[in-house]
């Protein structure tokens, strides 16, 4: 509705008809015109809200049957299109909270949880220094390392995996996190190295030679100036790296071998394999679960996620 | 190992400060410490492990005993191996398909949602999930579910007039999981949507009037402005989208049970890797593989970026 009343619009018909329409000869014609106008821009937007309803539900559709299978009898699943549940329970949930094989399903939440958090605390303190080593400081080699960093962004990581799962395997590390947090903890994921950089590209340069002047280093200056005002990247880089650690299956499947250990996405998958193809609730039930903080990051941060997607491609 | 190149690459052409001088060698020192971790990690995580990969990639090596230097032979064995030769088929498949489909909805939808009307936070969040999801253990054990035997989607096409669905559905039909697969990465389009409707964002609008006032129509218009003006998102979309395609696993793995069938259909080339390096504990043969991966990955960045001169519209100071 708004729409229809601001003229930089870029809505090409609406400019058809004022820089291109009948000259309005007096002001019956204009008001007439732009209520005609008025009236099609109202229908153009209930157009486009029902296209875009349309598509959307199209879209968010397996996500929404995923959800309400979780509710329906393993049997009313497979071949029901329908998203109401006829005898709609929480059996399968209970069924899932059970866990697998004598280990309780919040073992799992609890090693998925303990990786994710440390995981986003190796991102914020690591990609931060490097970040602002890049951004903000000078020392021969920068360009360099600078295009290295960015190569190990389109570098398919397969070609150091079997070397580095060697060399875990022959420190013992094999069921422990360490080979899935040390590169958290060393910068490894460029990613949040280069929101960051372009975050901080984006201060001032004023306020560091201001904190300069007053005699503060580089060491001052990054603790009280910089990492403060870094907080909507740091956010952002939070949240995506608990997203990816919790979603993550590649790096347990080559490293968790005893079900203790097992992430919630491991556990998924044993579950799918141990429990009879008939019990589809129950699988539901569990990919519901798997997905619950994630689905909850969404609701709540919607609008960093997005906008951090958004800035990674504009700056790229 | 390459100080006195980098050096010298870094200091060309700049003017720096005395490198003698107390301040420039505080700078100096700053500059490392802040690095350090970073270059740790690059070192210890990514150089190191590649050349030790390629050095395994001549040899003959399953974990328990010392690596055996065989020159060649895991690459020319390579050629000759059905498995591999599928699994390079499907993933070109893959990324040859998947991606442009993927990015022209991307496009499309962000066309469409581009426009000053009320609840576009809304649209471009809800489209967005997708992408935030797609890649994760559950939504693959869902699309297994929604695509197996007679389930929802078998029902959706006989609705539609279709054929009856074979046992095992979609799942089991070797010529309909890389479709499938295919479905569930296009789904995923909302994160270049995202970066695309910020890329319409900064497409000047007196561009538009200009050129309707030439009398361009909409067809016009978007190629003469929309596409060239959004060129470099275009390009990082693609780039992105590519290399990422070529990785694909996790869906495979799952719906495959691990297996990369029906009939080789769903072995994916990393899905191939793991099984070789992880199953078979054919280190040797699995690091030879992967640099192939890289050489080609390799080759494509270079060639999106070498013909990107003649498409790619950088305007003013973008770069």
């Amino acid at each position: 509705m708004t729409a229809t009343h601001t003229p930089t619009t870029q809505r090409p018909t609406e400019r058809t008809l004022t820089t291109q329409g009948p000259e309005p000869t007096d002001r019956a014609t204009s008001a007439k015109l732009r209520s005609q106008a008025r009236r099609r821009g109202r229908l153009r937007s209930i157009l486009f809200h029902a296209f875009s309803l349309l598509v959307l539900a199209v879209i968010l559709y397996p996500a929404l049957w995923m959800l309400m299978s979780s509710f329906k009898p393993s049997a009313d699943i497979i071949g029901s299109v329908s998203l109401i549940p006829t005898n709609g329970s929480f059996d399968n949930y209970l069924t899932a909270l059970k866990g697998i094989g004598g280990i309780s399903f919040w073992t799992f939440a609890a090693n998925s949880l303990v990786l994710a958090l440390a995981s986003v605390l190796g991102v914020v303190v690591s990609c931060s220094i490097t970040a602002y080593a890049f951004a903000r400081t000078d020392f021969p080699g920068r360009r360099v390392m600078f295009a290295c960093m960015i190569a190990t962004m389109l570098l398919p990581f397969h070609v150091v995996i079997i070397p580095q799962y060697i060399v875990f395997n022959q420190l013992g590390m094999i069921n422990t996190y360490w080979p899935l947090l040390l590169g958290k903890f060393l910068a490894a994921d460029a990613f949040f190295v280069f929101l960051m950089i372009q975050f901080i590209r984006g201060l001032p340069r004023e306020l560091d030679e201001a904190a300069t002047i007053d005699g503060a280093g580089h060491g001052r200056i990054f603790f009280s100036v910089i990492l403060p005002l870094m907080k909507p990247a740091l956010v952002t880089s939070s949240i995506f790296a608990f997203i990816w650690s919790w979603n993550d299956f590649f790096g347990p499947l080559l490293y968790l071998k005893t079900p203790s250990t097992y992430t919630m996405p491991l556990a998924l998958r044993l579950y799918v394999d141990q429990t009879t193809t008939s019990d589809y609730g129950a699988q539901m039930a569990m990919a519901i679960l798997a997905l619950l903080p994630v689905l909850l990051f969404f609701l709540a941060f919607q609008r960093y996620l997005v906008g951090g997607v958004a800035t990674q491609g504009l700056k790229g | 190992m390459s100080t006195a190149t980098e050096t010298i690459v870094a200091s060309g052409g700049r003017v720096r400060r005395t490198p003698g001088s107390p301040r420039a060698r505080q700078e100096r020192r700053a500059g490392y410490a802040f690095v350090s971790p970073w270059l740790v990690g690059f070192v210890v995580l990514t150089a190191g492990p590649m050349v030790a990969s390629l050095y395994l990639s001549f040899t003959d090596y399953n974990l328990f005993s010392a690596p055996r230097l065989v020159g060649i032979e895991n690459y020319s064995r390579l050629l000759s191996d059905p498995n591999f030769l599928q699994a390079a088929k499907v993933t070109g498949l893959y990324v040859l398909i998947g991606t442009p489909v993927k990015l022209v909805s991307a496009l499309a939808v962000a066309m469409l949602l581009n426009n000053s009307r009320r609840g576009q936070g809304f649209y471009r969040s809800a489209f967005y999930l997708p992408s935030l999801i797609g890649g994760s253990v559950s939504i693959a054990i869902v699309w297994k579910a929604m695509f197996i035997d007679n389930g929802i989607v078998a029902q959706i096409g006989s609705f539609f007039g279709g054929p009856p669905a074979a046992a095992g559905g979609w799942v089991g039909d070797p010529d309909r999981t890389l479709p499938m697969l295919i479905l569930l990465t296009v789904w995923q389009f909302g994160a270049p949507m995202v970066i695309f409707l910020a890329g319409l964002k900064q497409v000047p609008a007196e561009l538009y009037e200009a050129a309707e006032v030439d009398g361009a129509g909409p067809v016009r218009r978007f190629l003469s402005i929309t596409i060239p003006m959004l060129s470099p998102v275009l390009f990082f979309n693609l780039l992105l989208e590519t290399i990422h395609a070529f990785q694909i696993f996790n869906s495979a793995f799952i719906i495959s049970n691990g297996s990369g069938g029906p009939a080789g259909s769903t072995l994916f080339y990393t899905l191939y890797l793991y099984l070789r390096g992880f199953r078979d504990f054919q280190m040797g043969y699995a690091s030879a593989m992967a640099w192939v991966l890289v050489v080609v990955v390799g080759i494509v960045t270079v060639i999106m970026f070498r013909t990107s001169n003649a498409w790619v519209h950088y305007s003013g100071d973008e770069r």
